[in-house]
């Protein structure tokens, strides 16, 4: 079998998820209107980022336990993943804001929270670069990698629980809440979501592999 | 082998466009094109560009195959 296949069936997910998302019928909401469809965009973004971030978190885990320096490129390279499908996540919602909600910001407690969570991992990657000695700055940086994990968990999908949030699946529990999604919606969705995360995986092997390369020439030289 | 499948995807794409295109007869029809308010020109651009990112990913992930074969 090909050992790319869920490569493949990445970009067959995506495909699908953008011909459907737009084509098949939703349910008409007011204030929302075709704007729902953003949903199989919008959402997957923050699909990937925090799974993009949990194998970071789990890398910086791995390399404290066994100092190989490729556990330390992964965490690196797939926190770098994840922030960049943060911010997409950001703007698109801003995007949508500003159509729904009447300002692109709105200092809505999700935006906000979710900004700063970003900013923490902002914070991680000028952490890791000013660092020179190697083993140092993985220790260092993994320190820092695992307490940013469970701040931006709890940045997030706690904080704007507490409070109103204009964002849906806020103010209270979002688990006993069945009526959070149209079922129409999720045949779409759920593939989106997955070809998602399965194409900002394959960016960060990519990128993980290209940071072997250059540590292997760094070492040579 | 990827480049075979890159290629059939490339082909699949134009072929589809230039059978899409041809439907119209020089008449403004409600042809597919031009049902729903164009709605499907706007699906089938971002597809196209999903696809040539997709492809572009792929080549990229080649190009890498390469060079780690040469160390």
């Amino acid at each position: 079998m090909n050992k790319n296949w869920w490569k493949i069936l990445a970009t067959v997910l995506v495909l699908f998820s953008i011909i459907a998302g737009f084509l098949f019928h939703v349910p008409a909401k007011p204030i929302l209107n075709e704007t729902i469809r953003n949903i199989h965009f919008h959402v997957p973004m923050w699909f990937s980022m925090i799974v993009m971030l949990t194998v970071s978190f789990i890398y910086s885990i791995r390399f404290l336990n066994s100092s190989n320096e490729n556990d330390d490129l992964m965490a690196v390279e797939s926190a770098n993943v994840g922030i960049v499908f943060g911010v997409l996540g950001l703007v698109t919602g801003a995007v949508w804001a500003k159509f729904t909600w009447g300002e692109a910001w709105s200092n809505d407690p999700k935006q906000n929270s979710a900004a700063i969570a970003l900013l923490v991992y902002l914070a991680y990657l000028v952490l890791r670069n000013s660092l020179e000695e190697e083993q140092k700055r993985g220790r260092i940086s993994a320190v820092y990698n695992i307490f940013a994990f469970p701040i931006m968990v709890v940045l997030l999908f706690i904080l704007p629980r507490m409070t109103d949030s204009l964002h849906p699946g806020n103010g209270g529990n979002p688990g006993f809440n069945t009526k959070d999604m149209a079922p129409e919606l999720r045949p779409v969705f759920y593939p989106a979501v997955l070809g998602w995360i399965l194409i900002s995986t394959w960016i960060a092997t990519i990128r993980y592999r290209i940071r072997k390369i250059e540590n292997k020439q760094y070492d040579n030289n | 082998m990827m480049k075979n499948f890159i290629l059939t995807i490339c082909l699949m794409v134009s072929f589809s466009l230039v059978s899409l295109a041809q439907n119209s007869n020089g008449v403004d029809m409600a042809s597919e094109l031009r049902e729903s308010g164009k709605i499907y020109v706007v699906v089938m651009v971002i597809a196209v560009i999903f696809i040539g990112l997709a492809i572009y990913l792929f080549s990229i992930d080649n190009r890498l195959k390469k060079i780690e074969k040469q160390k």
